[in-house]
């Protein structure tokens, strides 16, 4: 989609609401810089959320949005969970339809797309909890990856199902007390990013939405990565500071704290020799092209 | 509801489609429904159900087919893997699970895709919670059930029991008898799911192996015309191919909230698919010839049924007119909707209604007892399970043994 869809009509202009007509107005839509620092000045994508005081998915949802290379051609597929509340709120057309087949409904979508407009990159991401990426979805997530589906997944692993208040998950910490693990939870968090190496996904990176411009780079990587190459994941730690007993102003210590050296989220990459490559020649082009830009000046 | 439509100078609105008399990348041109059936020289085939359905899909303009093995659809959903690589289905792979291929399709039609998928018994089960989603999503995926009995024991043999599970999913039921009813019905059923103000999933079903894998003939219309490809803009929800302008759906979803507008607005949008589904009348009745067949209605004997049940009853019919005895027949072709007026007026003079099933459930006996006045007139039966045949005479001697009528015994045969 270009922005010369998006018109709007001059009667209605003053009616309507202030991020339609930022939309219309000043989208960062076909702008090849776009990134977490237009957080600030454009909102087109997102404005409010509907998630608890200083929950971590909110900046985080921010980050993504603002890091999509091309929203205007993006479809997002969620899953049942906090994030299937913000959803409603995000300018980016997205579907929700069930809890955990979010991989199975971005495989016959992103073919569709490919199929149905050959000569344009749609971008497809998912994006969904930890519960509804490895526990229910584990089976539709994988098999994605085995089928090489080119799209992109991020799991917010907030290490429980948050949504339903609290339960174990498969992202769980070993030991950890919650509602459905009484007794403490009593085997190792699933080690996810290992499973989406060898399960063949060309790029995975895992950190926490605490640095903004870390985000920006592992979803660029992530979405470049899975048109040209294959499925890439990104696992990023949002944690549920409600389920964890933390104060709302507290989310930013707790990412802080996971991401330091012997930590669950320090950051880390995989990647692909293939992927690594492109990167590079992308890392090259953006280089020549500010380089370019700033001596036309 | 149920307003029984007036045929007379009714037909379903001829295609406008861009594409319509140009050719595909197979050299097929793309043809009105109406001239594809009506029109074109139909040319008598003998097939398997499992060909049929490759044969309707052939001509039918698929964008995306998503397969998975379980008998006795196996072998339709390889065929039409045949004709991906034919080059006349632009999509198709092998999920993973029958809830994950529901899931594909859905994304196919998300992203503006025409689909056709196949399953049967438990894999219908298995992808269960997929359908009213597809309905509430107005996706219209066709699903061709070749349905089989639902495990435990194990079992693989032909019962239409898991027709009963789709009846309130949102979905248009359609029951197949014959092979031509097979192909017919699929063809058709892309083209009255898509309308835009019916735009909702439909089942093709049809009785496992006794369609699928017996051999009939089978009038089909040359290979070189197909339908007209499905314009996922005439849709009355966006497409998710971000080629029109995105919207914030609301500020505070309804899910959260536990208030009288969240409750109103999911009550409303259930009543709206029940209502598509009802819309979907005035266009099946004229592509289908009306929603049943009847013969000879005017008798005080009638059986009612669907699916391969009418076929055993037409013979169990001659049989009993051997012996003087008048039967009169009811074809029902659509479960959803639901042909309530036409069979209402159908069996009005009836004293006797017999409903065979190939089920244990007697859910169309069900169905019939709920809609007709005097309903004792209805007799729940005879049924068969589990993989069964039914035999003509097994419905002979229901009829005549309810009737009070002497029946022949093995000890009476001698």
């Amino acid at each position: 989609m270009s922005k010369e869809k998006i018109v709007l009509c001059e009667d209605l202009a003053d009616v309507m609401p202030p991020e339609y007509q930022e939309l219309v107005e000043s989208a960062t839509f076909g702008d090849q810089d776009r990134g977490w620092k237009d957080i600030g000045s454009s909102k087109e994508l997102i404005e409010q959320h509907s998630l608890c005081a200083g929950c971590p998915e909110s900046i985080a949802f921010r980050y993504i949005l603002a890091s999509l290379p091309a929203p205007e051609n993006t479809v997002f597929v969620g899953s049942t969970g906090c994030t299937s509340l913000v959803f409603p709120h995000v300018a980016v057309q997205n579907i929700h339809s069930l809890f955990g087949n979010q991989n199975a409904i971005a495989s016959g979508l992103k073919r569709t797309l490919k199929s149905r407009f050959p000569d344009v990159e749609k971008d497809v991401v998912v994006l969904a909890g930890d519960g509804a990426t490895v526990d229910i979805g584990l089976d539709m997530t994988m098999q994605s990856w085995f089928r090489q589906e080119k799209f992109t997944t991020i799991c917010f692993d907030n290490e429980l199902y948050a949504n339903t208040g609290g339960q174990e998950s498969g992202l769980m910490q070993k030991g950890f007390v919650a509602k459905m693990a009484p007794k403490g939870k009593n085997f190792e968090k699933v080690r996810l990013a290992e499973i989406a190496r060898e399960a063949g996904c060309a790029y995975v990176a895992v950190l926490t939405v605490s640095k903004p411009n870390r985000v920006e780079q592992a979803i660029k990587n992530a979405v470049l990565v899975a048109r040209e190459v294959g499925p890439t994941f990104v696992q990023l730690y949002t944690p549920c500071i409600l389920e964890i007993g933390k104060q709302s102003m507290e989310g930013l210590d707790e990412m802080k704290d996971a991401e330091s050296i012997g930590g669950r989220f320090v950051q880390k990459e995989y990647i692909t020799d293939e992927a690594q490559k492109l990167l590079d020649s992308i890392k090259e082009e953006t280089k020549a092209r500010k380089k370019a830009a700033k001596a036309a000046k | 509801m149920n307003k029984q439509v007036e045929l007379k100078n009714k037909g379903i609105v001829a295609s406008k489609h861009v594409k319509l008399g140009q050719k595909n990348q197979k050299g097929q041109t793309y043809t009105d429904i109406n001239d594809i059936f009506y029109k074109a020289e139909q040319t008598p085939n003998f097939l398997t159900g499992s060909e049929v359905i490759r044969a309707a899909i052939k001509v039918a303009s698929v964008g995306t087919s998503v397969a998975y093995p379980i008998t006795p659809q196996s072998e339709a959903a390889a065929l039409i893997g045949e004709l991906y690589a034919e080059g006349y289905v632009d999509e198709y792979f092998r999920g993973e699970s029958e809830f994950a291929v529901m899931g594909q399709c859905a994304g196919a039609a998300f992203g503006g895709h025409r689909v056709f998928t196949t399953t049967a018994g438990p894999g219908t089960l298995r992808a269960m919670e997929n359908f009213p989603m597809w309905a509430g999503s107005r996706l219209p995926i066709q699903v061709c059930v070749t349905c089989r009995g639902i495990n435990s024991p194990l079992s693989i043999q032909p019962d239409t029991l898991e027709m009963h599970y789709l009846l309130e999913t949102g979905m248009l039921v359609w029951h197949a008898e014959t092979a031509q009813d097979l192909f017919d019905f699929i063809l058709k059923g892309f083209i009255v799911a898509e309308q835009p103000d019916v735009h909702v999933p439909i089942a093709v079903c049809c009785d496992g192996f006794f369609v699928t894998h017996t051999k009939d003939t089978v009038d089909l219309p040359p290979d070189d015309i197909c339908l007209t490809p499905y314009d996922p803009y005439r849709n009355p929800q966006p497409v998710m191919d971000m080629e029109s302008a995105p919207i914030r759906m609301m500020r505070d979803p309804f899910v959260m909230k536990s208030n009288y507008i969240s409750y109103a607005t999911h009550a409303s949008w259930q009543q709206e698919i029940k209502a598509a589904v009802e819309r979907s009348r005035k266009h099946t009745i004229p592509l289908l010839d009306g929603l049943i067949d009847e013969e000879n209605t005017d008798r005080e004997i009638l059986i009612v049924g669907s699916g391969t049940a009418v076929s055993q009853s037409r013979e169990a019919i001659r049989l009993l007119e051997e012996e003087g005895i008048k039967v009169g027949l009811i074809k029902i072709k659509t479960i959803r909707p639901f042909p309530t007026e036409e069979i209402r007026r159908a069996t009005k003079n009836a004293k006797h209604i017999f409903v065979p099933e190939f089920n244990l459930a007697g859910w169309l006996a069900r169905e019939i007892k709920a809609i007709l006045p005097d309903n004792e007139r209805v007799y729940v039966g005879p049924h068969v399970a589990g993989g069964m045949t039914m035999p003509s005479e097994v419905i002979v001697e229901e009829i005549k043994k309810h009737l009070g009528m002497e029946v022949a015994t093995r000890g009476t045969l001698g």
